[in-house]
C-alpha cells in the first residue's frame, strides 16, 4: 500500500423533493449524503455498510461523479475532479469502474459478453484493433472464470453469478485503479457469493487494485475490506480499521448493527445476547436533531438532541461520531 | 415424534410446464412438522423450497401441477377444492410471505385487511372483528396501533408492514405458520425485531413453524430442525444442532463452510462450492450435486440416491458413507 488515491472531503448530496401540494409544494433538501469524508490508498478496501436509505449507494455515485455532489470534493491523485471537464472526467473514468447490484440488469441483453466487456476497451483505446481488443476480452474472460469460448453467447444464457463476472470482467479490462462495487454479492446465491467474493479479492491482489465495497453485509465487508465506514443517514457513525472496529465496536449504531447479524450455529446465536433497536431508520427528509441515530439509540441523552457529535479519533487512525464513546463499555464481539 | 405429524407431505412432485417443455420443481419429496415445532426449510433460488409448500396450499402458478399427498389432519390437501382450501387457508394455515408490499392490498387499509379474516372465518361483527384486531396488533407490538388501522399498506414502513402480516397470520390462531423468506426484504436491524416476534409467537402460542430462507443463521435461530433442499429434492434433514454441528451432505457442509461468519477469524480465500446451481430443465441422471461435489464418485452420477435414515430422525440423500466426521 503506498500513497492515497482518493480523496474525499465533506462530500454531500442534497436531492431537492418536492413536499405538500403540487402546485403550492416546497423542496426541501433530502440529504442522501451529508458530509463525509475519507481517503483511500492504492491497493486498499474500503467497506460501506448501512441499512437501506443510509445513502452507500449514493455515495458510490457520487464518487464517480455518476451523481453531481452539492457540496465537498472528491481529488483523484490529488487533483479536485468535482469541477473537471467533460474531457478530464472521460480520462478519469479509465482510471475507476463499478459493478452494480444485479448483475443481468446492468448488461445490456442486446450485447454478447464479448462486446459488453469489450466496449471500454473500444471507447478508450479504439486503435488497438479488433484483433488485439478480441484477444485481450477472452484473457480477461479466463481471468474472471468465464469460458472465453463463450464470447458469443448474450447475457441471458449466463447464470446470476456468471453475469457478475461479465460485469466484473468489463469492470476490470481497462486495468483501473478502483472499483467502486454496489452489493455486488447480494442478489447471489449463498454459494456463488463466496466465489464472487474470492475472485475480486485475487484481482485486487493481482493488480494492486483499490475497491470500495458497498453492502448491507456486515459478514461479507468484514471478509473484504482493510477498513469500515458505517453509515446512518448519510453521515458517518464509524470509520475505522477492520479488526478495530468487528473487536470492539465503539458506536452504538455498529454495535447493534453486529449484534443483529445471526450466526449459523443454533448455539451461539440463541446464546448471544440480543441488542434489539426499536423501530426503523426515520426518513432521510426530515432527519432528528443532533445526532441522526439518538432515536434509536439505548444511550441517547439531552446532548444528543442538542449537538450533533463530530468524528473523533479513538486511537490510530479509527474515529467515532458519538458523544457518548468514552463512557460507554467497550463490548467485543 | 410422540405425536401425530400436523402436516405430512408424501411422495410430493411439482411440475411446471413451460415453453421449453415440462421441468419438476420439486421432485419426490416427502416430510412432516408436528405441532408446536418449526422446520427451517433451507436451500437456494430454484431449490423447490417454496414451491413444496405453495403446492401443498393450492397455490401454485397455473402451468404447476402437483402429484403425491399433503395430509392436514387426515385430509389430502391435494385433494381438495377451492371452497375446502380457502376454509383452511388464513383459519388453521397461515401464511406470511417476503414482501409484505406486494402481499398486502394497497388499496384497503389495515383494519379492513384484518377484520376481513375474522369476519369471513369467524362469521363475527365488524365491530368485534376490529377490536380483535386492534388487540392483535398490540400482542405483535405495532406502536399506536388505533391509528395504524386506518392506514394504507404504503403508509407503513417494511418492518410494520411485516408485523401487520403475522398479526393477520394469528387471528384465528393457526396451528400451522408457513413463512416464506419473512425477513429477506428487511434491514438487519428491524430482521432482528421479526425474528424476536417470531421466536416468542412460537413459544408462547405453540404454532407450528415452517420457515423458508436461504440464510442459514436464520434457520440457526429458530428452527428445531432443518430440511436442506437441492435441485427439488430434501439433500439433508435432522436435527438443527446436529446438522450445523455435524453436517453429513457435501451440499450442506459446502453451503455452511462457504458463509462468512461474524464468530470466526477471518482467512483468506473463503471456502467455496465450484460450478453453479443445476439447470432443472437439464438435470444429471445421478446425483444433482455430482457435478459441483467434492466427494464424488462414479457411482454417484449413474443413481440418483435416496433420502436414507441414518438413525435419530437424521436423513441424507448420498451414498458416501466414509466422509470423517467434521471436527
Amino acid at each position: 500500500m503506498t500513497g492515497v488515491i482518493l480523496a474525499v472531503d465533506d462530500l454531500k448530496v442534497h436531492f431537492p423533493v418536492r413536499t405538500g401540494g403540487v402546485l403550492i409544494g416546497q423542496y426541501r433538501p433530502l440529504k442522501a449524503v451529508d458530509g463525509v469524508s475519507f481517503d483511500l490508498k492504492a491497493g486498499e478496501t474500503l467497506g460501506i455498510v448501512g441499512e437501506s436509505g443510509c445513502g452507500k449507494s449514493t455515495l458510490g455515485r457520487a464518487i464517480l461523479q455518476l451523481v453531481a455532489p452539492t457540496g465537498g470534493t472528491v481529488s483523484w491523485l490529488g487533483k479536485s475532479f468535482c469541477d473537471a471537464g467533460a474531457a478530464d472526467l472521460h480520462a478519469l473514468r479509465r482510471e475507476m469502474q463499478v459493478v452494480f447490484q444485479d448483475p443481468l440488469a446492468s448488461l445490456d441483453p442486446r450485447m454478447t459478453a464479448g462486446d459488453i466487456i469489450a466496449e471500454p476497451l473500444w471507447n478508450f483505446h479504439g486503435n488497438l484493433g479488433r484483433t488485439e481488443i478480441d484477444r485481450r476480452v477472452r484473457e480477461m474472460m479466463d481471468k474472471v472464470g468465464l469460458l472465453p469460448a463463450m464470447i458469443n453467447r448474450y447475457p441471458h444464457e449466463f447464470s446470476g453469478g456468471q453475469c457478475q463476472r461479465i460485469g466484473v470482467a468489463r469492470a476490470m479490462i481497462l486495468k483501473p485503479k478502483l472499483v467502486v462495487c454496489d452489493e455486488p454479492v447480494s442478489a447471489l446465491d449463498v454459494s456463488i457469493r463466496a466465489q464472487v467474493v474470492n475472485l475480486l479479492m485475487a484481482l485486487q491482489r493481482e493488480f494492486g487494485l483499490a475497491l470500495i465495497f458497498i453492502s448491507h453485509d456486515l459478514a461479507v465487508v468484514r471478509h473484504i475490506s482493510h477498513r469500515v465506514m458505517v453509515l446512518y443517514l448519510g453521515r458517518v457513525m464509524e470509520l475505522a480499521d477492520r479488526d478495530a472496529l468487528y473487536a470492539m465496536p465503539r458506536h452504538p449504531y455498529t454495535q447493534a448493527l453486529m449484534a443483529a447479524i445471526p450466526i449459523p450455529d443454533p448455539d451461539r446465536e440463541r446464546a448471544k445476547p440480543r441488542v434489539i433497536l426499536s423501530g426503523d431508520p426515520p426518513s432521510p427528509l426530515d432527519p432528528p436533531s443532533g445526532c441522526v441515530f439518538r432515536t434509536r439509540c439505548p444511550h441517547a441523552t439531552a446532548l444528543c438532541a442538542d449537538q450533533t457529535p463530530m468524528l473523533e479519533n479513538t486511537g490510530a487512525d479509527n474515529k467515532v461520531a458519538c458523544h457518548h464513546w468514552r463512557e460507554m463499555s467497550p463490548t467485543s464481539a | 415424534m410422540g405425536s401425530a405429524p400436523l402436516l405430512h407431505i408424501d411422495n410430493l412432485t411439482v411440475k411446471f410446464t413451460t415453453a421449453d417443455g415440462a421441468v419438476d420443481a420439486v421432485s419426490d419429496l416427502s416430510l412432516h412438522i408436528s405441532p408446536g415445532e418449526c422446520l427451517g426449510v433451507v436451500g437456494e433460488s430454484g431449490s423447490g423450497k417454496s414451491q413444496t409448500f405453495m403446492a401443498a396450499l393450492g397455490l401454485l402458478a397455473a402451468n404447476g401441477s402437483a402429484r403425491g399427498r399433503a395430509l392436514f389432519h387426515g385430509d389430502d390437501l391435494l385433494t381438495l377444492g377451492d371452497n375446502e382450501l380457502n376454509a383452511i387457508r388464513g383459519d388453521k394455515v397461515a401464511m406470511i410471505f417476503q414482501d409484505p408490499m406486494t402481499s398486502l392490498t394497497p388499496h384497503m387499509t389495515v383494519g379492513r385487511q384484518l377484520s376481513e379474516v375474522l369476519i369471513h372465518h369467524r362469521g363475527v361483527s365488524a365491530a368485534r372483528a376490529r377490536e380483535e384486531s386492534l388487540v392483535m396488533l398490540k400482542r405483535v407490538r405495532v406502536p399506536d396501533p388505533e391509528r395504524r388501522l386506518a392506514m394504507y399498506p404504503h403508509e407503513l414502513s417494511g418492518g410494520l408492514r411485516q408485523r401487520v402480516m403475522i398479526a393477520m397470520a394469528l387471528l384465528c390462531g393457526p396451528e400451522l405458520i408457513i413463512a416464506d423468506e419473512p425477513t429477506t426484504a428487511l434491514d438487519v436491524t428491524v430482521q432482528a425485531q421479526i425474528l424476536d416476534l417470531l421466536r416468542e409467537v412460537k413459544d408462547t402460542l405453540h404454532t407450528a413453524v415452517v420457515l423458508i430462507t436461504h440464510d442459514l443463521g436464520v434457520i440457526a435461530g429458530l428452527a428445531d430442525r432443518v430440511a436442506v433442499m437441492y435441485a427439488g429434492r430434501i439433500v439433508e434433514m435432522g436435527d438443527v444442532r446436529q446438522v450445523f454441528a455435524d453436517p453429513r451432505h457435501p451440499y450442506t457442509r459446502g453451503l455452511l463452510a462457504c458463509t462468512p461468519r461474524m464468530d470466526a477469524a477471518v482467512t483468506g480465500a473463503l471456502f467455496t462450492i465450484p460450478g453453479q446451481p443445476p439447470n432443472l430443465e437439464h438435470l444429471p441422471a445421478g446425483c444433482a450435486f455430482a457435478p459441483r461435489c467434492a466427494s464424488v464418485l462414479d457411482a454417484c452420477r449413474n443413481d440418483r440416491p435416496a433420502l436414507r435414515g441414518l438413525g435419530g430422525g437424521r436423513f441424507k440423500a448420498c451414498i458416501r458413507d466414509d466422509l470423517a466426521h467434521a471436527s
